[in-house]
């Protein structure tokens, strides 16, 4: 006697559609897309003694300062966030012969060859009472001084943009070229 | 009868569905893998500032977060600035112990490439942020990022 084959019924999968339909919409509710994105900076490792001052010489330094009713000061006079990125920049550009300009240094860097790099320090300071946004702001002119003399020396040896070098070694060379060197005092209250 | 076969030519088939749940898992999966779930509730209401040069933070996994801003709920807490570390408010005291924990948290070659990424509110006064950078400072997370928002 042969066997009756049991039929299985077939499962209906038009539902199937409705399920993943649900699902779809429970990822697009939670999912967020953000990325995270900043300004990234290196804090400097504490000092052990505080007496022993770093003396850096005074063309080689530009005095950035923000009070707390979040006014700038540029090298004692003062000033719009607007026009810090143009002093920045103009204080950062190696310029050999000038003698009021921060000192230049030659400098032998892998990929770009002899390079004259600028010893320039920006030393930012501010009040207990500067709003964060103000520091932010600031912070962003700075970045973009250095960003756009990056941009000039990417252009300059390697053509093509900073942001679209992939090789790590040409980004680290454009980044010891034009190192960012921005300082920021220790804590103390200016008025 | 002619009229009538014409007419039964003229007919759409009708579209099959039957790929329908194949795309939709397609959808699925994207989003399962791109979505991030929110780890903490916020405690503290955060405006970031805006900014334009901003980098991309890499290897969210070696990224702890301190948050600084006005309590959500201002009727309990007042409208006094505070720091959000995990799911709870924290001193300033506290930010040594989290930084040791978060780096116990991830694998010993990770634990110096561990960024701390500021997320302030723009109101926010720089006292307190500059007393969390000097904690910072103390414990040697010297990578920091801060959070903004991407202006034009």
């Amino acid at each position: 006697m042969a066997r009756k084959k049991k039929k299985v019924p077939e499962i209906n999968a038009s539902s199937m559609a409705d399920i993943s339909f649900l699902l779809l919409i429970f990822f697009l509710v939670t999912t967020t897309m953000d990325t995270d994105s900043g300004i990234t900076r290196r804090l400097p490792p504490p000092i052990e003694n505080p007496d022993m001052d770093v003396k850096v010489k005074e063309r080689n330094i530009l005095n950035v300062m923000i009070n707390k009713y979040d006014k700038l000061m540029v090298n004692g006079k003062p000033s719009q966030v607007e026009d810090l990125k143009d002093i920045t920049r103009d204080f950062i550009t190696p310029k050999p012969n000038n003698e009021t300009a921060p000192e230049v240094e030659m400098k032998e860097i892998e990929l770009i060859g002899n390079f004259m790099t600028n010893k320039g320090v920006v030393s930012l300071k501010n009040d207990r009472g500067t709003s964060y946004q103000m520091y932010i702001a600031v912070q962003n002119e700075l970045a973009k001084a250095f960003n756009e003399l990056r941009e000039e020396v990417s252009q300059q040896y390697f053509r093509t943009s900073y942001s679209n070098l992939t090789d790590k070694d040409k980004i680290d060379a454009v980044n010891k070229a034009v190192p960012v060197r921005i300082s920021e005092a220790e804590p103390e209250e200016i008025k | 009868m002619a009229k009538f076969r014409k007419n039964e030519a003229k007919e759409v088939p009708a579209i099959s569905t039957g790929s329908m749940p194949d795309i939709i898992f397609m959808l699925i999966f994207f989003f399962m893998v791109t979505t991030s779930m929110r780890e903490t509730t916020m405690k503290v209401k955060i405006k970031l500032p805006e900014a334009t040069e901003v980098q991309k933070l890499e290897k969210k996994s070696l990224v702890s977060f301190i948050y600084i801003g006005p309590p959500t709920n201002a009727k309990l807490y007042g409208t006094e600035a505070r720091i959000q570390l995990n799911d709870s408010y924290a001193r300033v005291d506290d930010i040594i112990p989290f930084i040791e924990q978060e780096r116990l948290d991830r694998a010993e070659a990770d634990r110096p490439l561990l960024t701390t990424s500021l997320k302030i509110d723009e109101n926010v006064r720089m006292g307190l942020v500059t007393d969390v950078k000097q904690e910072l400072r103390k414990c040697g997370a010297f990578r920091i990022n801060y959070s903004v928002r991407k202006g034009e």
